[in-house]
């Protein structure tokens, strides 16, 4: 008897819309997030993520009125990010039901942020989204901004020091395979793993159940988290939200 | 005595949640942090996220310790425990060192993991819940359902008979405990879609 892996659908918002990215641009327009947050909700999804990825750059946070309508829609434990920088803003989503808020951007502008929440709201209660992009000059680093602005951090270093710092889990998501429906980075994945005792959710390149179950086996992953995987009907990425109804096939890949 | 169920209100986290799963399982129910309004209470639930010497801090703060003591020892009335308020039942905890209510003679402990590359801490999770014997809490719940976990800590009891349902994680900890009229869930049931909602039943209907 143990664990499988949680499957998570993410759904990325800008201005009220629900949209789904290539590589963090090209974004197409899919629909209402939270008509699709109600469909996940019906179909028992493990877990759901909602980022807002324009707040940060819009220097607010995720609506917190967006966050409460989507409370009254989910029974399922969902997550929310985007644009958070203040405790104060942590207490508005716990208090309306969010099981974990994700830290992005502010985790890397300012480390000691995450210490203070996990010191505040408990581990379990925080999640950093670590955004990673290769660069052909460096190697990977850890960016921000939706990608836009890049840190001196490499992946590993930036998670064993989200780990000092308290965080509860971490979500480690390759910008270079993002919509691309390939699979996972598992070196990446791998690589993190190795280096924290958190569990850890990998992002970034799913397409279908074959990349979910080498993300589990190759790379050990906690949990397993898509866009495109799960509002598109295939890599022909005709608009359909979908979501495995039998999860026994995660139980037994490790 | 009225027919409500309160959720206990002590400033830790996150009871809309459980207050929408009561609504679900149609509970009669009120969130307060009251101490009158616990001694009026039938039963009880104790919810939360954090800390645990934070969570004992609070409640001591609230002058809520000497009204829930009462209202579970004395009256007996049925109290229910989530993740970190079943953890609050025990003697004591690794986490900040200090007692808890000690209704149950348990000690809250950090899982300690050899095999870190499969094993990670918060144990965050749908996970399989063994139903080790009969319980009330469990009634009606196949063996085998999952719920959802999310907790770095669990219940280690220094008497396994109030143990009815197990789960794993590495070492094996209880994700059920029923002594008396006192009942803990490590997982959170308000999450847990259908089985979830059983086990809140069987407490709202529990006479």
């Amino acid at each position: 008897m143990s664990g499988r892996p949680r499957l998570i659908p993410v759904l990325l918002m800008r201005r009220g819309a629900l949209v789904k990215s290539i590589r963090f641009k090209r974004h197409r327009y899919i629909g209402d997030p939270l008509n699709a947050a109600r469909i996940f909700n019906d179909l028992g999804v493990d877990e759901l993520i909602c980022l807002d990825i324009a707040a940060s750059a819009e220097k607010r946070s995720i609506p917190i009125e967006f966050v409460n309508r989507l409370a009254e829609e989910m029974t399922m434990p969902f997550s929310v990010g985007g644009g958070i920088t203040t405790l104060e803003q942590i207490n508005h989503l716990t208090r309306a039901g969010v099981e974990k808020v994700i830290i992005g951007s502010h985790a890397v502008r300012d480390p000691r942020f995450v210490a203070m929440a996990a010191d505040e709201f408990g581990s379990s209660t925080i999640s950093v989204c670590i955004d990673v992009k290769n660069d052909w000059l460096r190697g990977p680093r850890v960016r921000h901004s939706n990608g836009r602005i890049r840190s001196e951090f490499k992946p590993v270093q930036f998670s064993r020091l989200m780990q000092e710092c308290g965080a509860g889990e971490i979500i480690i998501q390759s910008i270079d395979n993002d919509g691309a429906m390939t699979g996972y980075d598992i070196d990446l994945l791998r690589s993190i793993m190795a280096a924290v005792d958190l569990p850890v959710v990998a992002l970034g390149g799913a397409g279908n159940q074959s990349h979910l179950v080498s993300a589990r086996r190759d790379g050990n992953a906690n949990g397993l988290a898509a866009g495109s995987m799960f509002v598109y009907h295939s890599s022909a990425r005709g608009v359909l939200i979908n979501y495995p109804e039998d999860k026994r096939f995660l139980y037994d890949m490790q | 005595m009225s027919a409500k169920v309160v959720i206990v209100d002590y400033g830790l986290g996150n009871l809309s949640s459980v207050a929408r799963g009561l609504e679900r399982a149609r509970a009669d129910f009120l969130v307060s942090s009251d101490a009158s309004d616990i001694e009026h209470s039938s039963k009880l639930i104790l919810a939360g996220v954090g800390h645990f010497g934070r969570a004992m801090a609070a409640l001591r703060e609230r002058g809520l310790l000497g009204s829930l003591e009462t209202s579970v020892l004395r009256d007996r009335k049925p109290v229910l425990g989530i993740c970190l308020g079943m953890e609050l039942m025990a003697r004591s905890s690794e986490e900040g060192n200090v007692a808890g209510l000690g209704w149950l003679d348990a000690e809250a402990v950090r899982f300690n993991i050899s095999d870190r590359l499969k094993h990670k801490v918060p144990h965050i999770a749908w996970n399989r819940v063994r139903v080790a014997k009969n319980s009330r809490l469990m009634n009606g719940i196949p063996d085998a359902a999952e719920f959802y976990f999310l907790h770095s800590y669990y219940l280690k009891v220094a008497d396994e008979t109030v143990t009815v349902s197990e789960s794993s994680h590495e070492t094996v900890f209880p994700a059920v405990v029923e002594k008396n009229n006192i009942f803990g869930v490590q997982f959170h049931p308000e999450k847990s879609r259908e089985a979830g909602l059983k086990v809140l039943r069987n407490f709202v209907e529990l006479s």
